[in-house]
């Protein structure tokens, strides 16, 4: 499997998954 | 007073940081990989790349000493920050994400680029492996950044989303 960090477009798009994961962990683990 | 003047220096000092990294991603790397080509890659190695490493380092030191004295010293707690305590768990993202850039500069990006560019010592072999430790801390930090900034941001500005 292709390293997403390798391509811009792939670190952007890792970037925005990675901020909805934990969005939806701190609204249901934190606070 | 000094909050504001604190805040105000973290955020230049952050649009600085962020500001050099996405220049660094979005466009040195991609022209380098033209300039090589053509022969004009020193201009860029030798003239622009160390003065934005230069800013781009301090510029993360500022920006993390400013906002770690904004957290402190507002009654949130720097502690309670990274312990992802209460209210202030969600800005405690966005503090550890930064934290983690920061560790990225100075131990993968600083080090290893300066065997790149030719401050240190390097064989070929030391510099191809470099660039490519240095290329994806970088690129780690622009993926980081993404959520960092939405974290920031939330912290203060968007408690009704955690609700």
């Amino acid at each position: 499997m292709k390293n997403p960090l390798d391509s811009i477009i792939g670190t952007i798009v890792s970037g925005f998954v990675l901020t909805i994961v934990l969005f939806f962990f701190a609204k249901n683990f934190l606070g | 007073m000094d909050l504001v003047i604190d805040r105000w220096f973290h955020v230049m000092s952050g649009i600085a940081w962020v500001g050099i990294l996405y220049y660094f991603n979005f466009i040195q790397v991609p022209g380098l990989a033209k300039a090589k080509a053509d022969g004009t890659a020193p201009g860029i190695t030798k003239h622009i790349a160390p003065t934005a490493l230069l800013w781009f380092r301090w510029a993360s030191i500022a920006t993390w000493l400013t906002g770690a004295y904004y957290l402190e010293r507002s009654g949130l707690g720097l502690g309670n920050a990274f312990l992802l305590k209460g209210g202030v768990a969600y800005i405690g993202i966005g503090a550890w994400l930064g934290t983690i850039m920061l560790f990225n500069v100075w131990v993968l990006i600083w080090p290893n680029q300066k065997k790149v560019l030719g401050m240190v010592e390097a064989t070929d072999e030391a510099k191809a492996k470099a660039a490519r430790i240095a290329l994806l801390a970088s690129r780690t930090n622009t993926m980081l950044s993404i959520p960092m900034l939405f974290f920031m941001v939330a912290g203060p500005h968007g408690a009704m989303l955690f609700s």
